[in-house]
This record gives C-alpha cells, sequence and structure tokens, in this order.
C-alpha cells in the first residue's frame, strides 16, 4: 500500500505504540496539572516579559533616547534582535513545509512544536521594527491603505516596506498552516475531554468529525500550503537580507547576503528548535515520538547549514580583499580586528566550528553535546547580527563620528523581555495543544513505528498486518483491547453465523451460543473437551456430532480464508475427520 | 436534515477498513461517510472520492493575489502619486517583484484555507453529530445511513468484514 521503506531506516516511533497508545501519550500532558518545572519555568518567563513589557513602556514614554543609538548607529541591539528571532523562526515552516514536500517522515514528530516555535519567534521579531520606529502608535502607516493624508502611500521600493509585507505575510500563512495542522488534533482532545474543557475544545476543533472527505481536503491543503510556504520561507529571510544588501554601506553591501541569510536562519532555527526539544521531550515523556533518529537528522540539517554559513563567511572575506575596494577592505578588517573582535571570534567559533562537531555520530546522537551545541549555535548567531549590524555602523566613513556602541538597560531589558515572550507562549502551548501532531504521527506508525520496522520489528516485518487483522491483531495491547470492549450502548452483538462450519446446525449453535461462544475466534480459542462437555450438557441429543474440526474450521473462518474453508469442509464428513 | 438514522460499525486497523469498503464496494453498498482518526492512504480511490479541487481554487486567489499587488502599485507609482526614487523610473517592475510574490502566496494561503473550512463546513463555534469518541483516537468507521440499508444487511456486512463493533445513532 505504502511506498517502499528501507529496512535500514530507523523507526521513528519506538515503544512498540498502538495507535490509542499515541493518543493517550500525545493529548494527556493536556490533560494533566503542570509539573513543578513547568511552575518554575513559567513564572520565570513571565517575569522576564512583564520587564520587556516595562522597558517597552519606558522607550515609548521617553522615546528612542533611551536607547544607545546615535546619528551613525541607526541600528543596534534591536534590529540584532529582530533578525535573530526572524531567524530562529524559519524552521518550523521549513520543516513542515519543505521536508513535507520531500517526504521526510520525521518531520512528524517536531513538525507541530517547530511550527509553533516558529509563530512565537516572528511575534517576537516583529515587535522590535514596531518600537523602533519610534512613534509606536503610528506604526500602521506602514500598511498601504486609503489615507486622509494624501492619500500618501508607502515607498513600495524600499526593502523594508518588503520586509512588513514579507513577515506579515509568513506570520499569517505559518498561523493557517499551523491551526489547520491543530484541528484534527484538538478534535482528538475534545474527544477526551468532558464538560467546560470539552466546550473549548469543542470550539478550538472547528466541528471535525474525521471525514474522509474533510482528511482528502485536509491533504490536498496541507500539500499546497507547503507548496507554496516554501518559497515564502526562502524569500522572508531573503527580503530580510535586502535590508542590509541593497544599501551602499560596506560589509552589507554584498549579493551573497540572501543565500547566506537563508542558511544561518535555518541554521538557527533547528538549533532552537533542538534547546526547546530536548526539554520538552524530557518533561513530557515524548522520548517515543522524538527519538534519536529526529535529533541526528536535526543535527545533519545543522551540520549542513552551519557548513553553508561558514563557507559565507570566508567567501566575504575573501571578495573584500578580492575586490580591491578599500572601504569593503577595512570593514572587514575592521569586524575581525577592531574593537569588536570579541564579537567576530565569537561568531567564527560557535556558527563555524562549533557544528563540525557533528560530523561524529557520537556527538549527533547525544543529547548532552546536542543541547550544549544548540545553546552554543544561538548565541551564535546572535553574535553574526550584532557583527553586521553593530560593528559596521560603529566605524562608517567619517573616522570623526566613531564610536563604540554598547547597549542601555532598556535594550537589553527589551530583549529579555521577548526571550520571555516566547518562552511564555511555548509554555502555554505545551499545555493546551499536544506538542507532537498526533493524527500525523499516527499515519506513518505502520512505516516508521519500531513494531514495523527496524531492527526489533515483528516477524511480520513492514508487510501489514493482513492476514490477523481482526480485533485480535491489538491483541498485545492490552488498554487497547480494554478500552475496544467498555463501549457504550453496542445495539447489536457480534455474533457469527457458526452454522457456516459443518458439523454445526441450529440447534447446535444455539447450544454454543447459550455458552458464551459467540463468534470464530470464541470457537477458535476453544478446547474440543470443553466443547464436548458443552454439547452433552446441552439440552439436545449430540451424541452423533463431534466438535473436533471446530476449531481447526473456525479458525479459518475468523480469517477469512473462505476457500481453504471449503477444502477442508470437502474431505470433512460431518465435521469429522 | 430529517432525523437520519445511522449504523455505523468499528474496525481497529485501517487495513481491515480498506478491505470493508472495497467488500462495500463491490455489493453496491451506498456508504455514508467513512471516519477515520488519520487520513488512511489509498481510500479515496476506493470510495470513489474525486480529487480535491482547493489547489485549482488556491491559483485562482493567488492570480488574484498577483494582480492586487502589481496594478495595486502600479496605479499608486504610475498615476495616483508618481515619487521617483533616487532617479528610478516611476514603473519600476523589479522593485515590485518582493511584494507581488508576498501577496500571491497570502491571498493563496488564506482563499484555500477559508475555502477549505466553508465547503467542509467547518468552522469556529460548529459543532457537528460525533459519531463515536473514539474515531479521533484509534477506530475507523464506516457508517450507513438506514434509508439506504437496513440494520440487518449492515450488520451482517460488518460482521462478514470483521468489524469490532456496531452501532445504531440517531443523528
Amino acid at each position: 500500500m505504502s511506498s517502499y521503506i528501507s529496512p535500514i531506516r530507523e523507526p521513528l516511533v519506538t515503544g512498540n505504540k498502538t495507535y490509542h497508545q499515541i493518543t493517550e501519550d500525545l493529548a494527556s500532558p493536556t490533560e494533566k496539572a503542570p509539573g513543578r518545572a513547568w511552575i518554575i519555568g513559567f513564572i520565570l518567563a513571565i517575569s522576564m516579559l512583564a520587564f520587556g513589557l516595562f522597558c517597552i513602556a519606558w522607550t515609548v514614554w521617553h522615546g528612542i533616547g533611551t536607547w544607545n543609538l546615535n546619528r551613525t548607529i541607526g541600528w543596534g541591539w534591536d534590529i540584532t534582535n529582530f533578525v535573530w528571532w526572524i531567524g530562529i523562526g524559519h524552521a518550523g515552516t521549513l520543516i513542515s513545509a519543505i521536508l513535507l514536500l520531500f517526504r521526510q517522515k520525521w518531520r512528524t514528530g517536531v513538525n507541530r512544536a517547530a511550527e509553533a516555535m516558529t509563530i512565537f519567534a516572528v511575534i517576537c521579531a516583529a515587535l522590535f521594527p514596531g518600537i523602533h520606529v519610534g512613534r509606536a502608535w503610528v506604526v500602521f502607516y506602514f500598511f498601504p491603505y486609503p489615507n486622509t493624508r494624501g492619500p500618501l502611500w508607502p515607498n513600495f521600493n524600499s526593502p523594508l516596506l518588503w520586509d512588513l509585507f514579507a513577515i506579515s505575510t509568513y506570520f499569517t500563512v505559518s498561523l493557517l498552516f499551523w491551526y489547520t495542522g491543530l484541528v484534527p488534533d484538538f478534535a482528538t482532545v475534545r474527544d477526551r475531554a468532558k464538560g467546560f474543557r470539552k466546550k473549548i475544545y469543542n470550539f478550538l476543533s472547528f466541528g471535525w468529525t474525521g471525514s474522509a472527505k474533510h482528511w482528502q481536503r485536509w491533504e490536498s491543503l496541507s500539500l499546497v500550503l507547503a507548496g507554496i510556504a516554501t518559497p515564502l520561507v526562502l524569500s522572508v529571510h531573503t527580503i530580510v537580507s535586502f535590508d542590509f544588501a541593497t544599501s551602499v554601506i560596506p560589509g552589507w553591501h554584498t549579493t551573497i547576503f540572501p543565500p547566506y541569510f537563508v542558511a544561518g536562519a535555518i541554521f538557527s532555527g533547528f538549533a532552537m528548535v533542538l534547546t526547546l526539544m530536548i526539554v520538552t521531550r524530557k518533561v513530557l515523556n515524548l522520548q517515543d515520538y522524538i527519538t534519536f533518529a529526529h535529533i541526528e537528522s536535526m543535527n545533519k540539517v545543522i551540520l549542513v547549514t552551519g557548513t553553508i554559513v561558514g563557507v559565507a563567511y570566508l567567501t566575504e572575506l575573501f571578495i573584500a580583499w578580492y575586490s580591491g575596494y578599500v572601504y569593503e577592505q577595512f570593514a572587514f578588517f575592521n569586524r575581525a580586528l577592531g574593537p569588536y573582535w570579541w564579537s567576530y571570534f565569537g561568531m567564527m567559533f560557535c556558527n563555524v566550528i562549533s557544528p563540525q562537531f557533528f560530523w561524529f555520530k557520537k556527538i549527533r546522537r547525544s543529547l548532552f553535546w546536542t543541547f550544549l551545541l544548540s545553546i552554543v549555535i544561538n548565541i551564535g548567531m546572535w553574535f553574526e547580527r550584532f557583527v553586521i549590524i553593530a560593528t559596521t555602523l560603529a566605524r562608517d566613513y567619517l573616522p570623526s563620528s566613531w564610536s563604540y556602541y554598547s547597549p542601555t538597560w532598556v535594550e537589553m531589558g527589551i530583549f529579555i523581555g521577548t526571550l520571555g515572550l516566547f518562552f511564555t507562549f511555548f509554555l502555554i502551548f505545551t499545555r493546551v495543544a499536544p506538542v507532537v501532531a498526533i493524527a500525523e504521527v499516527k499515519s506513518i506508525l505502520k512505516s516508521a513505528g519500531d513494531q514495523y520496522t527496524g531492527p526489533n520489528a515483528h516477524a511480520h516485518g513492514h508487510g501489514h498486518s493482513h492476514d490477523h487483522s481482526h480485533a485480535v491483531d491489538a491483541g498485545n495491547d492490552l488498554s487497547h483491547n480494554d478500552d475496544a470492549n467498555s463501549s457504550t450502548g453496542t445495539i447489536l452483538t457480534m455474533e457469527d453465523d457458526l452454522k457456516k462450519l459443518e458439523g454445526i446446525g441450529p440447534k447446535i449453535e444455539k447450544t454454543l451460543k447459550s455458552a458464551g461462544i459467540k463468534t470464530f475466534q470464541q470457537l477458535m480459542g476453544s478446547e474440543i473437551a470443553n466443547l464436548q462437555t458443552i454439547l452433552d450438557e446441552g439440552d439436545g441429543n449430540f451424541t452423533g456430532n463431534s466438535p473436533e474440526s471446530w476449531p481447526q474450521q473456525a479458525k479459518l473462518a475468523f480469517e477469512g480464508k473462505w476457500d481453504e474453508l471449503k477444502d477442508l469442509q470437502d474431505r470433512l464428513d460431518g465435521g469429522k475427520y | 436534515m430529517a432525523h437520519n438514522k445511522v449504523i455505523y460499525g468499528l474496525y481497529n486497523d485501517e487495513e481491515d477498513l480498506l478491505r470493508a469498503v472495497k467488500v462495500a464496494k463491490d455489493k453496491h453498498l451506498e456508504i455514508m461517510d467513512v471516519y477515520t482518526p488519520f487520513p488512511v492512504h489509498g481510500l479515496d480511490p476506493i470510495l470513489g472520492l474525486s480529487e480535491s479541487r482547493l489547489h485549482i481554487a488556491g491559483f485562482v486567489y493567488g492570480m488574484l493575489g498577483t494582480l492586487t499587488a502589481f496594478l495595486g502599485m502600479t496605479w499608486i507609482f504610475t498615476k495616483d502619486w508618481p515619487v521617483i526614487f533616487g532617479g528610478k523610473p516611476y514603473w519600476s517592475v523589479p522593485a515590485f517583484i518582493p511584494i507581488t510574490f508576498e501577496l500571491t502566496v497570502l491571498f493563496a494561503s488564506i482563499g484555500m484555507v477559508v475555502t477549505f473550512y466553508l465547503v467542509s463546513g467547518l468552522g469556529p463555534g460548529v459543532v457537528n453529530n460525533y459519531l463515536d469518541p473514539r474515531i479521533t483516537d484509534d477506530k475507523f468507521c464506516i457508517a450507513f445511513d438506514e434509508h439506504d440499508l437496513d440494520a440487518g444487511s449492515a450488520g451482517s456486512f460488518f460482521k462478514e468484514t470483521g468489524a469490532s463493533e456496531v452501532h445504531e445513532k440517531t443523528l
């Protein structure tokens, strides 16, 4: 049915999960009271957010003068943070869109959280241009709307305006993509919930039923959204890089910026996904869904994009020298050996050297190293933006206006505030929505579950359980069966027509059923001696009948092997061998 | 809609469901709907669902976005309020490309998502009649309308195809 899966592929869902188990594992974090770690984290995050809001209020009240910007250094921590957050916001859509197009199954374990992270990171990012303009209350002037000032329109030729369009589009599309993916999972939570919670999730799940037509449209929608979100995600950081590349500032005015920014964005985005998911999988016990296979895949992406970033850094240096253009040469000389040398070498170490450790499989599969390096990369990518922005502006064409930029407490406070905002949102998200996409994990179970693929696969391998997939198929998992039996309001009890078996007539069938043997499944599991007892004790004279072949016949009937049953019955004589 | 009696069977595995749907189609039984916890691949052709036309709608919305952006900027910068930026022509097409692209994507996405929810009858505040809460968990459901198939033959169909449970519900 599904396409060929190499047996070498590592399982992506471990722990021999059934569908019900997946629901149980992934939906239950939204149903339990938060743990101690969550509460501490939340208090910390919300305090940071509160301080950030205070600093924003301070900025808006007193003006941009509370920041250490001046005539030459027009951009400092604000735009550094903006680009950093936007970069982090690239992993989600990359995972959900590009990896969907490439049919990478490992995306299902991390896409939901990565998309959520994207949305929160874009909110953090958008905050900075919003307050950086100074008069934040008229920031809507950016949008082209028929106004009473002429109408006066924004400058559509400006990369800053392109950026506005790119980021608002990116935010909207990511949000729609994420929410549409969440709807079936909210329905799962709804169907488990009671009372007021049920009402909330009923609203959130948009009345999702799971109808085949809806799923078909849902998949079509996901695929097309992925198709258009793929160029979108590439365009966003391309346009962010235009903010710099279209200027005539040495060190910014380079054509390498778009690909290098996009690679850097994916690089930092994956680092942040890993930072978050390594903690989340531990706290929410998701080790069976976010496996080492997932972590290793992400580390490979980090290795590739980190290497691209490294090549870009070196290319920049080479081109600066090769251009023979003194201002360009000075810009790079100044970056590496000027007053901000520490940020340049920090950047080089964190972004170029540190990801190279991921060449080693042991490190790629080590939680400790992955977590540590993901933090290092997050810091490195912040340095990269700081190097590009602050060091370039601090020493412009005119030596008399050279200065050393360092942020004020207000600028630092706003950055801390966005970290608080990000983690507050993320922590709330882990409580209200399934962190791993339930329906999508179920859809890959048969091809990537460890009972179907990999070294521990059952005898039936990745061939699907065609022959014994009746109710008994789930027999290896008790909770599954318990659940199936605890159904309410069964109107028609399942009974098989036992008369189909040779040697069983209406009377014997009645006798067997009154003794509790109602299905082929029950009959095939019965001892012949027990059946004989039932016959002996039943009211009727069945001395001429022998149950010796019934279990064998019942087994064939249960498995649907009607042809074999017919062959057997041809050989039998009144149900006797 | 009048009150319909629905008889539905639950299967434990998508393979059982697929086989059952095939049997139902062979017997020309009118299936009301099939409900699954996740998209079951290979179901649509057996069930005879025609391909979704959502992507066509998406293309149309996208084109609408392209035209809105490009014609809008053209009109603004050549007719409504022409401004010279850096000595460039009023109608500076290359500079319009980024915004044109973004609005194409924006219109296509919003349009498709809204269309999806509208044609599927889903949306905030919508309450549907859910046959069984376990359909969003681990049960695969085939439902028959009792007008199309009486309880007896539905029951024997479910028995024959290995349904684990059969229920009846009035919607």
